[in-house]
């Protein structure tokens, strides 16, 4: 009987997800309406009373908060574009056949993505110490006279944080840009070359229209992922000095397991990243679309 | 060579020495003393003994690699059932309504984990499971991401497969396990890589819910010897190094599968 069969596909097919679902609902669905209803709590520690809209007046008179949502923007707005672009020129090259060494070349760029953040952090740190191996190299090729202020100057320690996320990511993102680039059938840049067409145009009229399924992905994640930026800052710079490096996921942290913890107030600054990453999203995806008519 | 693959060649190639350097420099920096690391001392020295016998002073180091292997290894047998199970039903078992639920998955895929934090620790305080295991691994298992990488990747499960184990009176269950597992295990060792590397390499969350140091995993105990203003950087070398040295060999090993495993979810 058709209907049966039918009956018993649904209730397989339910038994199937519902593990991940109940798992789902529990960890990620209860958790984030729970922080919606907390960021509207006020008080310390596990005595949370109804505090209404008092949280969200306390971010606009909070130097601290604004410092982080500034960091953590500028981070974003920075470090995000440097990292895809030389990705993509990375993949550009590294796409060319005839480019030699270029599996070689592949796996050393790759290589960063396989250290955990925590460990690469402790190293970078040692390495930018203020009389440390990279100062010694800038001095070296008299880039700098007295070397970089790397951990002490606030300009100068967002520079560092940049820099290790860019190194960290980079490959990371070179890797997905090869795939698609791989997906395109060559025989198009073969006509492209007969017909005369220049190497850059070759690459922003054909490649870059293709790619741009792949380019909107790796600009997502990259974008969630620098919102929630911890590990680097919190391990490299302490959010240092003066707070230049304090990021909104610090910042969180800080409150609710630093001192007095102010779980209430922290989910608020919690959901200024829902907000944030939701916002981004939807323009990126509104940018893609645009630009593909 | 032209001008132009002159450019080229720089350009990638110093990248790729900017890329590598670090791993040489943790690697020399093992072997010299901290106010040598500090220094910038280049060198390879003669305090690769000292650093290590300080490092296992300071870090229960056959203790919290046991840690690490009980949550990584725990935990991703957990995510990949859990993911292997729901990617496999909602691609075998079309209904809309699944599919509704589906794509509200998918917008779960951009929640970002500092707003889960909070409720996750006080849900963990709760039920009294601070400082344990499972309090790591469980809001861990269930993963958007896996299910949608699962979802994706069955799409290439030939359903004549299914077809023919139904008719041999093979129940839906024995299928999954029997037929699916067997016919996906690059899938399932892709998959392993990626969810066992983010497992191992987690900090934040771990941070927030374990307490003492007997309960640490590798990657947090490295991070809190580093962590102080005036750190042994000797020490620490040695620590960075033990905390990569397992997923470097992993991806040595499984260089083309890693790679593979990580752009299966955007195919």
């Amino acid at each position: 009987m058709a209907s049966g069969v039918a009956r018993r596909e649904g209730i397989a097919g339910w038994g199937f997800v519902m593990p991940a679902l109940v798992l789902l609902g529990v960890f990620m669905i209860y958790p984030i309406l729970s922080s919606l209803w907390m960021s509207f709590q006020v008080g310390k520690g596990m005595n949370l009373q109804f505090g209404g809209f008092r949280n969200i007046a306390r971010l606009a008179g909070d130097a601290v908060f604004l410092k982080a949502l500034a960091n953590t923007l500028l981070f974003l707005v920075i470090q995000v574009p440097i990292m895809l672009v030389t990705g993509l020129v990375l993949a550009a090259i590294l796409n060319d056949q005839t480019f030699r060494g270029r599996t070689v070349y592949r796996a050393m760029i790759f290589l960063p993505c396989v250290t955990s953040l925590a460990a690469y952090s402790v190293v970078f740190k040692a390495m930018f110490t203020a009389d440390g191996v990279i100062n010694h190299v800038l001095m070296a090729l008299h880039l700098s006279d007295t070397g970089v202020p790397w951990m002490t100057d606030p300009f100068w320690a967002r520079v560092l944080v940049i820099i290790a996320i860019t190194w960290r990511w980079t490959g990371y993102n070179m890797v997905f840009y090869l795939a698609a680039m791989q997906n395109i059938d060559r025989s198009i840049y073969e006509a492209a070359r007969i017909d005369g067409v220049p190497v850059w145009a070759r690459f922003s009229r054909l490649t870059l229209p293709m790619m741009k399924p792949v380019i909107l992905f790796t600009t997502v994640i990259s974008t969630i992922g620098t919102l929630q930026l911890f590990d680097e800052p919190n391990l490299l710079t302490r959010g240092g000095p003066s707070d230049a490096t304090l990021t909104l996921s610090m910042y969180i942290y800080k409150l609710s397991f630093q001192f007095m913890p102010s779980f209430g107030y922290a989910a608020t600054v919690s959901y200024v990243i829902v907000l944030l990453v939701g916002l981004l999203t939807v323009v990126q995806f509104f940018f893609a679309r645009d630009r593909l008519k | 060579m032209k001008p132009v693959s002159i450019l080229r060649h720089g350009f990638v190639g110093l990248v790729a020495v900017w890329s590598v350097f670090p791993f040489v420099w943790m690697a020399v920096a093992a072997t010299n003393s901290s106010a040598d690391v500090i220094k910038g001392r280049t060198l390879p020295g003669g305090y690769l003994i000292e650093n290590i016998q300080a490092f296992m002073t300071a870090v229960d180091l056959p203790r919290v690699l046991w840690n690490s292997a009980i949550i990584s290894g725990v935990g991703t047998v957990l995510t990949l059932t859990v993911s292997a199970l729901a990617g496999y039903g909602f691609e075998m078992f079309r209904s809309r309504f699944r599919e509704r639920v589906f794509a509200g998955l998918m917008l779960m895929l951009s929640i970002p984990f500092a707003a889960l934090m909070i409720p996750l620790f006080v849900m963990m305080a709760k039920a009294k499971l601070i400082n344990s295991y499972s309090a790591v691994i469980l809001p861990m298992v269930a993963s958007v991401f896996v299910i949608f990488y699962f979802r994706q990747a069955t799409k290439a499960f030939p359903r004549e497969l299914r077809d023919a184990a139904k008719i041999d009176g093979l129940s839906e269950w024995q299928i999954f396990a029997f037929v699916y597992v067997p016919v996906m295990r690059s899938t399932f060792a892709a998959a392993t890589i990626i969810v066992f590397m983010a497992n191992w390499n987690n900090y934040l969350w771990p941070l927030v819910v374990l307490q003492t140091n007997d309960k640490f995993t590798l990657t947090l105990a490295v991070a809190s010897v580093g962590i102080g203003y005036t750190p042994d950087y000797g020490l620490i070398m040695v620590g960075a190094i033990a905390a990569t040295l397992p997923t470097l060999l992993i991806f040595f090993l499984l260089q083309r599968r890693f790679v593979e495993g990580m752009l299966g979810a955007v195919k």
